[in-house]
């Protein structure tokens, strides 16, 4: 078990519990958070599952992969810290997770 | 411009796996269909967002990708010379007096039906919009999330935002035409096309248009003409003179017309009954990922279900008081010739 943290564009916190093996859009879908569409179901397909991951947590979550990367530029205000949630698998090293959700995802 | 209609017993709204299988259902019973789709080729969600992905779960495919399956429920539909309309939004769907349906999409098709099925998944594919402030107040004269018309562009500064395939391919077209073209994008790699990436380096090269690095964060203009863009760089921030934007970041998926088609409808999806996959309105139907029912699942194989079971009540909806024979394709000859094996 993992708790991860949503913070959401107008700072309203949401910490649900995340299982292992699950991707962090699976937990925020499952908890129903706001503003992770995920439209894909997964499948790195539409980049409406992005998320900042908090300065602290980068290296822990670590580097998007190529196909990440490439769908990213289908998102919107893509900065340093952007993640697609769908790639990053919880795990009991993520206990204490802080992502931001973007104001929108188109 | 002039519409044409087209008279059929069936309109399928939407080519994705269930459309295309009810073409396969209801041509089994003689029931001729024309399916229309927003995107530009068949295949859906399998086709737009995993194409080249494996599907675990369809019946004796113990994998297959996205666009095979697409390929095989194509072939598998052939026999019964289903005429498909890609590129067409289906915008208006209402009944006739005389009981058939008229349905009109946004290219100006008119269809006259006896039987509607609406397969349309998730809704239809919409252009992505950028939440840049302001940006509603531009769409219609200056900003653009797609080129009907490439006349309406000559002679404009334009500015491409993004780095697939559409990016790329309206720098390529709009280039001859413009007065000048930036594109702008978030890094020096690109999902499009490498050869045309290699076009528009070339073009950058020769000094016939400019490549900039950075994220849009603002427009300015006024009453609906825009003036420039403001960009945020990766060594700070600058701004693009443009009276043309088009954005490209990819699609995304809208319920669009159908709710305003007068069906009865619960948190965007169309229930239905699960004998017959008719919605409130007789005659029109709902199959797949975009219908609703107790203990529904949206699996493509459930679609396939909801066609074979649609198909039978369509049939006595064309043909009232018509008794249907049921018949399995292992052993009918008169279905093994309607599939051209027999």
């Amino acid at each position: 078990m993992a708790k991860i943290t949503f913070i959401q564009h107008n700072g309203t916190e949401q910490t649900v519990e995340g299982q292992a093996g699950m991707t962090v859009m699976e937990t925020a879908v499952k908890n129903m958070v706001p503003g992770i569409d995920a439209d894909c179901g997964g499948a790195c397909a539409c980049a409406t599952c992005h998320v900042y991951v908090e300065p602290d947590w980068l290296e822990k979550t670590g580097q998007r992969n190529p196909m990440e990367e490439d769908m990213l530029d289908f998102a919107f205000d893509v900065r340093d810290e952007s993640r697609l949630s769908c790639q990053i698998k919880v795990s009991d090293a993520l206990d204490g997770l802080r992502v931001r959700v973007p104001e929108k995802q188109f | 411009m002039s519409e044409e209609v087209i008279s059929t017993d069936a309109v399928i709204v939407g080519a994705g796996p269930c459309g295309l299988f009810a073409v396969f259902e209801l041509g089994l019973l003689d029931i001729k269909c024309h399916v229309v789709d927003i995107l530009d080729r068949p295949g859906g969600q399998c086709a737009e967002l995993y194409p080249e992905k494996p599907i675990y779960d369809i019946p004796a495919l113990p994998i297959v990708t996205g666009s095979e399956l697409t390929h095989r429920l194509l072939d598998q539909a052939k026999p019964f010379k289903p005429e498909y309309h890609f590129n067409q939004m289906v915008t208006e769907l209402r009944k006739l007096d005389d009981g058939r349906f008229e349905l009109k999409t946004d290219g100006d098709i008119v269809f006259n039906a006896k039987v509607v099925i609406v397969a349309a998944g998730g809704g239809s594919f919409q252009p992505k919009k950028p939440p840049i402030p302001g940006i509603e107040a531009y769409e219609s004269q200056s900003v653009f999330y797609s080129v009907k018309k490439m006349e309406a562009l000559r002679g404009r500064d334009i500015l491409i935002v993004g780095g697939g395939d559409s990016a790329l391919d309206w720098t390529l077209n709009l280039q001859p035409l413009a007065k000048s073209l930036t594109l702008l994008h978030r890094r020096d790699d690109f999902r499009a096309a490498p050869d045309s990436v290699k076009k528009m380096r070339e073009l950058v090269a020769a000094g016939k248009m400019q490549f900039k690095l950075g994220q849009v964060t603002g427009l300015t203009g006024e009453s609906g003409a825009l003036a420039s863009v403001q960009v945020k760089g990766n060594e700070g921030p600058f701004d693009i003179i443009a009276n043309a934007m088009l954005p490209f970041f990819g699609l995304t998926m809208k319920l669009g017309p159908v709710a305003e088609w007068g069906l009865n409808l619960n948190e965007n999806l169309v229930p239905v009954d699960t004998a017959k996959f008719e919605t409130s309105t007789p005659g029109i139907f709902a199959i797949g990922d975009i219908n609703t029912y107790p203990g529904k699942l949206k699996l493509i194989l459930s679609g396939f279900h909801e066609a074979a079971l649609m198909a039978q009540e369509a049939f006595h909806h064309i043909h009232p008081g018509e008794r249907l024979l049921f018949q399995y394709t292992t052993s009918s000859s008169s279905l093994q010739k309607k599939l051209g094996v027999a």
